[in-house]
């Protein structure tokens, strides 16, 4: 669904329109189509462009390359691994987050409001050096800890990274996922429970779905964005891509190649997520009243 | 015991305690986002308008600059803009004859903010701008107004509104990225947060207290946004 079809539809005007537009603006989420291209005065533009890049490749240094390529792609590996398994996380954290704030108890709902408020209120650059540095200061005066069996994994670095980036994709997607259980129209639950169905049901068949379908649009700028969050776990020694290249940084004492080539590494991933995100979401059929 | 393990001393404002070390990280952080917040709107608007009413090549040029600004991580851009754009100013300065520049960090740091600003600023800007109906600009064409002068008194008032929610998300963003600026060395309010912690070992205490200190800076900011678009929205009907 493009973006003026979205805003077409006046159920999807009343959604988040703020968050829904800072979201594109923010974070890359559709890509120049290729039969434009071959206008004039785009070619020339790509041939400037193709100069610039033959300039760089033949003018700069790139000896350094050949003996960071393994460690390079298996950075880029760590950041997919990263990318993948707390965007996951963080979706099923989400869910019972948003679901809280819209139908649960005061109890559940509060706590839910104030978790989404902190953590989009803070950097999360602190929220990993907090987890890190400060818990990862406390648990080793608890005997228990030490002795349990998680204790090796919690002296490394990476549990650190992956709780603080699901915790902050939980809580950006927890409040889409807010805004889009509180948005199914009423009359379909009021539907269900005419037939019958019990909460359970009605939750399972009926509200989480369309929820769920209500809130993919937004998937794939909070996926990039989480994408760009991924180089902050380096700050706690995780080697990820961005690890890689600031060793080779250090090591070689050059300014702009290494630098160049991660932010190319990092607009090829999103290029790719972008795709991959508009091939599924060909696949996921939208019909919206 | 909880009570015996914090010692709230550490937070006191004179030297011993760092309190007013924080305070000062905390003024730096909004300083620079202050000045990068405008900038970013000063190039955000330019960019808006260039994407809008630009030639083809402007268009492109600034399309390639918001996907590029767009598609990689704050902190790439950070360390790209910081120390290649420090060092491209400096061999300038120095094939110019002025030999080589100090540039404060507190300027590199409102620069590099402002132009990741300006990218996303472009986007909510324009968006803005195609919310105006058409027959506004083109009802100020025919009074014969010029461009400067459509844009000064149809376009930016009448988008204004349009653009609020999306612009006041920027300015939370914004502040938060400050705290990137802790991975050049800027002492803003995360680096001598660490910094603070790592002499003292009292971790916990000191990210809590910055996490505070950014919590406060959000929720006042949304105060006074929510009455900016109060005001902005005054001549709308109540939804």
């Amino acid at each position: 669904m493009t973006k003026q079809q979205r805003a077409a539809t006046p159920e999807a005007r009343v959604k988040l329109p703020a968050e829904e537009s800072t979201l594109d603006a923010t974070a890359l989420t559709s890509l120049p189509s290729g039969r434009a291209l071959l206008e004039p005065h785009r070619i020339v533009l790509m041939a400037v462009g193709a100069g610039i890049i033959f300039c760089a490749a033949w003018f700069l240094r790139w000896d350094w390359l050949p003996n960071y390529a393994g460690a390079i792609v298996s950075g880029v590996g760590v950041t997919l691994l990263m990318l993948a398994s707390t965007s996951v996380l963080g979706f099923f954290l989400a869910v019972p987050l948003g679901l809280v704030q819209v139908t649960g108890p005061w109890w559940l709902s509060l706590p839910a409001q104030g978790f989404c408020t902190v953590i989009r209120g803070t950097p999360l650059l602190l929220q990993l050096w907090l987890l890190y540095y400060g818990l990862g200061s406390l648990f080793p005066q608890f005997p228990e800890i030490r002795q349990s069996v998680l204790w090796p994994y919690l002296r490394e670095a990476w549990p650190y990274g992956v709780a603080a980036l699901t915790l902050s994709f939980a809580a950006y997607e927890g409040e889409v996922m807010r805004g889009a259980f509180a948005g199914v129209p009423r009359g379909e639950l009021e539907a269900a429970r005419a037939y019958g169905m019990s909460r359970w049901k009605l939750f399972w068949r009926i509200w989480l779905p369309r929820a769920v379908h209500r809130a993919l649009p937004t998937l794939n700028g909070e996926t990039v964005l989480q994408l760009k969050a991924t180089p902050l776990v380096a700050t706690i020694t995780v080697i990820d891509v961005y690890a890689v290249i600031s060793k080779v940084r250090q090591v070689t004492f050059l300014t702009y190649e290494p630098l160049l080539l991660l932010a190319l590494i990092y607009l090829i991933l999103t290029a790719l997520l972008v795709a991959a995100f508009r091939y599924f979401e060909k696949r996921i059929p939208t019909r919206s009243a | 015991m909880a009570a015996d393990m914090i010692n709230w001393s550490l937070l006191a404002l004179e030297p011993p305690g760092w309190g007013g070390v924080l305070l000062a990280g905390l003024m730096n952080s909004i300083k620079i986002a202050l000045g990068g917040y405008s900038l970013g709107l000063v190039l955000g608007t330019g960019g808006a308008f260039g994407k809008l009413y630009g030639g083809p090549v402007t268009r492109d040029l600034m399309e390639v600059y918001t996907t590029v600004v767009r598609a990689v991580p704050e902190l790439v851009l950070i360390l790209l803009l910081y120390y290649a754009g420090t060092d491209l100013l400096n061999r300038v300065s120095a094939a110019l004859g002025y030999g080589s520049v100090d540039i404060s960090g507190l300027a590199a740091g409102i620069f590099v903010i402002g132009v990741v600003q300006g990218a996303y600023s472009t986007e909510v800007l324009r968006g803005a701008i195609l919310a105006v109906p058409a027959g506004q600009m083109e009802a100020a064409r025919a009074f014969g107004m010029s461009p400067l002068m459509i844009m000064r008194r149809v376009t930016l008032p009448a988008m204004l509104p349009h653009a609020l929610p999306g612009l006041s998300n920027l300015w939370l963003i914004c502040t938060k990225d400050t705290a990137l600026l802790a991975v050049v060395g800027f002492s803003e309010l995360t680096l001598v947060t660490r910094q603070a912690a790592g002499t003292t070992k009292a971790y916990m205490l000191f990210f809590c207290a910055a996490g505070v200190l950014y919590l406060l800076l959000t929720l006042v900011s949304g105060l006074i946004i929510r009455v900016i678009e109060a005001r902005a929205r005054r001549g709308w009907a109540a939804r």
